[in-house]
């Protein structure tokens, strides 16, 4: 028994049965992270000490037998752009660098509260804008299935460490494919959330209208477990739902039977890689085997999804990184400075990386006077089609299924002289944000060694269908368990 | 994109920003602004702009004081501070 490889349920088993403690499971982690990461990089910041602590506590608690969640005294590693009081939370950015927050976010608050045992902040494109780990400000990460490809992004240190098996579970962040793009990268499981469904509070904001938590697994029931713990109204957060969170778990098992996937026709254009093709087929010939039916749906404005979500990612990311201006927190860069203003412009010229100011003008363009009407407004009237697409097509079946990515993990430095290049690499899973849909990315094979990922994408708030259906194709396949040479 | 016009807009966004960085950005946002373009052909007559995601209720509560974070805990994340605020240089000009 390899204690990094198990899953939260194997793992759950093991420990409140006292086969191992949370503590050797929490040792075994670390020593994993310490001897295997150096070569995969996907920690930005390991926190032995808080972990240790957090293990030794969990045992106290299954010991006693007193509030023993699934959760409780189990290994996970978070985006560093979720805030961790008095641990650094980076955003992978020079300008936060040295920024310790003084509150939790209230994802970190309800992990903390079911045991769960932080080990470390992962690697991410800086402030999440990029689709490759390449826009870390700190150091590339490396995909464990090859070390000379990208893990994807931005989430790509999330999805390296579950992958290399360096954490039991991952929380990562999808403002447009960042959960969902590095789990097909890696060979993980992951979803993006309803918007709403998990709190943003002490998410540090990319776009706030798209920005989803969510988890990162080694399968669906491990995804619906970490989704129950994290997901919920939050008072700090207008804009989580009040409804009540389902035991995603007790319906699991349901039969797909009879159901109704839909595929929409516009994704399966020229272009994609002939590998990533025949594994997706090969995955509705396996729903279709479990008795569902397969129906060919339209997203007719799917070729408009990338601009509109690259024009309001623009223009909400100018105004969200605003606040970064080297005077309340974070790098201060004031050499010379004659004023205040002096202040913002050097801090903001050496604490952020091309990318982000890349979109930092292109969305003050975007919202400036003159222009207005002709980009931001024009984009969120396409939204409103997007989002139009999204409920006629899921008007007349249960889930759509779509690859995660025209492609497997391309090659470190492929992309990266070539914005608009990289950004068409996300051309699969931008929709949903804009849309607001829950979608859940999970293996689905290999092409060329490299493995390829699929997503279920569902109604508003119905992550159990998602759960469900992406259950039954995990109990019949196991690319799911495979694992990198590493 | 001209480099003017790049220039102009870093001044906006209080980013600095190096004679080189303007020319190598002009170029690219040029490429990215005419991808974008392409939203153009789609027609939005009488499409309302979505201004909300799905929960689209008001959520209203009490207004009661509560306590928040202390200002010693909030100015240790602050560069400069002095006598509990946070300290910049001229915000209004000389005197």
């Amino acid at each position: 028994m390899q204690l990094h490889n198990l899953t939260i349920q194997e793992a759950h088993k093991l420990l409140t049965s006292k086969q191992i403690s949370s503590v050797e499971l929490t040792q075994a982690m670390l020593q994993r992270i310490h001897d295997v990461d150096p070569k995969i990089k996907s920690y930005v910041t390991v926190t032995d000490d808080l972990a240790l602590e957090q293990a030794r506590q969990a045992d106290e608690r299954i010991a006693k037998g007193e509030n023993v969640t699934p959760l409780t005294g189990i290994p996970f590693s978070m985006k560093d752009c979720i805030s961790t009081r008095d641990v650094r939370t980076t955003c992978s950015s020079k300008i936060l660098e040295n920024y310790v927050p003084q509150y939790n976010a209230t994802v970190t608050n309800k992990l903390a509260d079911s045991g769960a045992v932080l080990v470390g902040k992962t690697n991410m494109d800086e402030f999440g804008m990029g689709s490759s780990c390449e826009n870390s400000a700190f150091f590339n990460t490396h995909n464990p299935w090859n070390l000379d490809h990208v893990p994807g992004g931005s989430s790509g240190g999330a999805a390296a460490s579950m992958s290399a098996s360096l954490s039991t579970f991952s929380i990562g962040e999808d403002t447009g494919g960042s959960v969902r793009m590095p789990a097909g990268f890696c060979n993980v499981t992951g979803i993006k959330p309803t918007y709403g469904r998990v709190s943003r509070y002490g998410l540090i904001s990319l776009v706030s209208s798209f920005d989803c938590i969510g988890p990162m697994t080694r399968d669906v029931y491990d995804c619906a477990t970490v989704l129950e713990a994290i997901a919920g109204h939050d008072e700090h957060d207008s804009t989580t739902f009040n409804s009540p969170v389902p035991q995603y778990n007790q319906n699991l098992n349901k039969p797909v039977k009879g159901m109704t996937i839909g595929i929409p026709k516009e994704y399966f254009v020229s272009g994609m890689e002939v590998g990533v093709e025949s594994s997706i087929q090969e995955a509705i010939r396996t729903y279709e085997k479990l008795g569902m039916t397969v129906r060919e749906v339209s997203l007719p404005n799917t070729k408009y999804a990338l601009p509109v979500y690259y024009l309001l990612l623009f223009a909400e990311a100018s105004s969200n990184l605003a606040r970064f201006d080297g005077t309340r927190f974070g790098l201060s860069v004031s050499k010379d400075a004659k004023d205040v203003i002096d202040i913002y412009l050097q801090t903001r010229h050496e604490g952020f990386g091309d990318e982000v100011k890349r979109r930092i003008m292109l969305g003050a363009y975007a919202l400036s006077a003159g222009y207005y009407d002709a980009y931001y407004l024009k984009a969120q009237k396409v939204r409103t089609l997007l989002r139009r697409d999204f409920e006629t097509a899921l008007a007349s079946v249960d889930i759509l299924l779509a690859p995660t990515c025209p492609t497997t993990a391309f090659k470190l430095g492929e992309k990266t002289n070539d914005p608009l290049e990289m950004y068409l690499s996300d051309i699969y899973v931008v929709a949903t944000n804009p849309a607001g849909v829950p979608a859940l990315a999970l293996p689905c094979g290999f092409s060329k060694d490299m493995p390829v990922g699929m997503q279920l994408i569902g109604k508003h708030l119905d992550e159990q269908t998602l759960f469900q259906v992406g259950h039954a194709y995990q109990q019949v396949t196991d690319w799911h368990k495979q694992l990198p040479p590493i | 994109m001209d480099t003017n016009t790049v220039k102009h807009i870093a001044t906006l966004v209080r980013l600095g920003i190096s004679e080189e960085e303007a020319q190598k950005f002009s170029g690219q946002f040029t490429s990215i602004i005419d991808y974008f373009n392409m939203l153009n052909e789609v027609d939005t007559d009488n499409i309302t702009p979505a201004s909300d995601i799905a929960n689209s209720q008001n959520i209203l509560r009490e207004d009661v004081v509560q306590p928040s974070m202390s200002r010693a805990e909030f100015l240790k994340n602050a560069p400069q501070s002095e006598r509990g605020y946070v300290k910049v240089p001229t915000v209004l000009g000389e005197e």
